[in-house]
């Protein structure tokens, strides 16, 4: 359960003062599938980095299951972060001199999971991404499509409630696109709450629910029933 | 975050980032290295003068003319120079202490040597039999001074295999006549090479009977006397009833100086280990230096992996780990570097001892040790400023590679 509240994160640019999220309430329940679009600039990275505790509101507040966030610290951040949230990005932000394998285990050796247990969760990842054989493949040697899948693999691999994907498929084409999000929807089937920014319609009429920015605030926000899984 | 992962991680970047570690890495060898090589030098060179005395004997005393302040080596090089020269008389007289073995009573000048139509100028060392026993000397040929009251005037001589080859490069000098001075000398015997330079060199010398040396140089003083104890332990009992023997033939004038062998010994102790240590401080620097350029280039990892940070922190990573990740890939460079610095250290001795096999070279462990731990602790103090930085970057600003 994410609730925001009256929440605002404002950037001191040199003399200006940019409202990169202006007064946002939201509230997104556990196992929804939210799509969030709006120009460039209207604040939907600074909203997930926010949700992913990436990021600190400069005033409101934010309870992840009804926890307050705002008053823990660095570390606490860190530790709530590793156990419930999972990351995807445009760019994969796999670490390159790691295997496929090794990056799906990058967030089990940072919380020092044991190895054995470790090599079967990350297996365990690939082999539902359809990853298996690509396993001691370094990223610059997997495609576009086969890297946001091993992104997905480590995001999930720490069984995060949260997934939050910020334009997940921006970088890859039509069909691999398809592929990744698949990946995701299939996760949300089982009871993970979907964020996905984009600026693909397509992309974005796929979730149930809505949300629309512009300049900081939430301009539209609504399900669409009947629309395909 | 378990120690083998961290690592793992840590080698694992290591070994993709070549150049950069390879820089950082011969950074801290040559700074190792150095401090193998030059405390090498100054300990080799410490054991080298260290071995020459003992092998002259630790129970050697030695009695100079004049009156020395200080107890190390002091040549008062001309006899005669010093209020009261010391005699045979003198020398004959320490015979009588408790706990003397042996003496040697010396004279030495310079003066053309000659067989047949070959001359050289040689130092000329006058001596009797118990010399060869006092300087642990042996015979190539023939044989040494014979024993026998001091005064007793022979013409015989021994010569340094240097003096013999260079005088009779064809046939036998045993037998032979020499011309020291204006006198004929008998040759008896050549002395052995035995590879031992301190002192004077003992291979470009002629050895004859101490009073023959007198009547040469025209003097009836002794350059020195030296005295064998029985043992080592006899040593400070001897050398203060020598002095007391003397001052109380040279009437209540103490005017000469004893030093021991012991003393000579621990004078130049202090001397090479100073000498080793300041080598070990000046390549030090270097190793300093290196860690400064850990610092650099660790710097520039971090700039690099910006991104890569704010991904950790993105999965989890809190802000010691990732101290952690970049300090541990600091100090396995310079550990990587300081044991490379050793092979390299280690080959140059061995290089550097094939052409002087003489030196015994070799580090002192507590250099090897201390260049080692420097080199660590260098990783650590000057890679905790780069990894603190990675580990202060916000995470939103470093995911964006915005900087
Ligand atoms: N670290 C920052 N410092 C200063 N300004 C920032 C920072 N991060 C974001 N902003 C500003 O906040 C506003 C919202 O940025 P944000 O990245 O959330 O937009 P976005 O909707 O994700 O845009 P895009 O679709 O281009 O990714 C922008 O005006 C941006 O310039
Ligand atoms: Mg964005």
């Amino acid at each position: 359960m994410i609730e925001l509240k009256d929440l605002s994160r404002r950037f001191q640019v040199g003399e200006q003062l940019v409202k990169a999220l202006d007064a946002v309430d939201l509230a997104i329940g556990d196992g929804e599938y939210v799509s969030i679009m709006g120009p460039s600039g209207s604040g939907k990275s600074t909203l997930l980095n926010i949700i992913g505790l990436l990021d600190r509101p400069t005033s409101g507040e934010y309870l992840l299951d009804g926890r307050g966030t705002t008053s823990l610290d660095d570390d606490e951040l860190a530790h709530v972060r590793a156990r419930k949230i999972g990351f995807i990005f445009q760019s994969f932000h796999l670490v390159p001199r790691l295997t496929a394998f090794e990056n799906v285990e990058l967030p089990m050796v940072l919380a020092g999971t044991a190895p054995a247990e470790r090599r079967r969760r990350a297996d365990a990842m690939l082999a539902s991404l359809n990853l298996t054989d690509r396993a001691e493949h370094r990223p610059d040697q997997l495609s576009g499509g086969q890297r946001q899948r091993v992104a997905i693999a480590r995001a999930m691999v720490m069984e995060p409630t949260v997934l939050l994907a910020d334009e997940p498929t921006g970088n890859l084409d039509h069909v691999s696109g398809a592929d990744v999000l698949a990946a995701l929807e299939g996760l949300n089937s089982r009871g993970i709450t979907l964020l996905v920014v984009t600026h693909d319609d397509e992309v974005a009429a796929r979730a149930r629910r809505h949300v629309r920015m512009r300049d900081g605030r939430i301009v539209a926000d609504g399900s669409s029933p009947g629309q395909p899984p | 975050m378990r120690f083998g992962d961290l690592l793992h991680l840590a080698t694992e970047s290591l070994v993709r980032a070549r150049l950069r570690s390879i820089m950082m890495r011969l950074a801290m060898a040559i700074g190792v290295a150095a401090v193998v090589v030059l405390t090498s030098l100054g300990e080799g060179a410490r054991r080298y003068v260290t071995g020459e005395f003992q092998a002259l004997g630790t129970e050697l005393l030695i009695v100079l003319p004049g009156r020395s302040e200080t107890t190390g080596v002091q040549p008062g090089m001309f006899a005669g120079e010093t209020p009261r020269d010391l005699t045979l008389d003198d020398a004959r007289s320490l015979l009588r202490i408790p706990g003397v073995a042996r003496i040697a009573p010396l004279v030495i000048g310079s003066v053309p040597v000659a067989a047949g139509e070959l001359t050289r100028e040689v130092p000329v060392v006058g001596s009797n039999s118990d010399f060869l026993a006092v300087r642990n000397l042996s015979m190539a040929q023939g044989s040494f001074l014979p024993p026998g009251e001091l005064d007793r005037d022979l013409a015989v001589c021994v010569l340094g295999s240097k003096v013999r080859s260079e005088l009779f490069p064809r046939g036998p000098a045993v037998g032979a006549t020499v011309r020291i001075g204006d006198r004929r000398f008998r040759v008896i015997g050549v002395l052995a090479d035995t590879g031992r330079a301190i002192g004077f060199d003992l291979q470009e010398l002629v050895i004859i009977p101490v009073s023959s040396a007198q009547q040469l140089f025209n003097t009836q003083s002794l350059f020195r006397i030296m005295i064998q104890a029985t043992s080592r332990e006899a040593m400070p009992r001897v050398r203060e009833a020598v002095r007391a023997m003397l001052k109380e033939r040279h009437q209540g004038e103490e005017d000469v100086t004893v030093i021991t062998q012991d003393a000579v010994l621990a004078t130049f102790n202090r001397i090479f280990t100073a000498l080793t240590l300041t080598l070990a401080g000046i390549a030090s620097i270097s190793l300093a230096v290196a860690g400064i350029l850990i610092m650099n280039v660790m710097l520039v990892a971090v700039s690099q992996r910006t991104a890569e940070v704010g991904l950790m922190k993105a999965l989890g990573a809190r802000g010691r780990q990732i101290t952690a990740i970049f300090l541990t890939e600091a100090v396995l460079l310079s550990i990587v570097g300081a044991l490379g610095g050793l092979v390299i250290g280690f080959v140059a001795d061995a290089i550097v001892s094939r052409f002087y096999p003489t030196l015994p070279l070799g580090p002192p462990p507590w250099a090897v040790v201390l260049a080692v731990l420097i080199a660590v602790a260098s990783g650590v103090v000057f890679g905790l400023l780069p990894a603190r930085r990675a580990a202060r970057l916000d995470p939103v600003v470093a995911l964006a590679g915005r900087r």
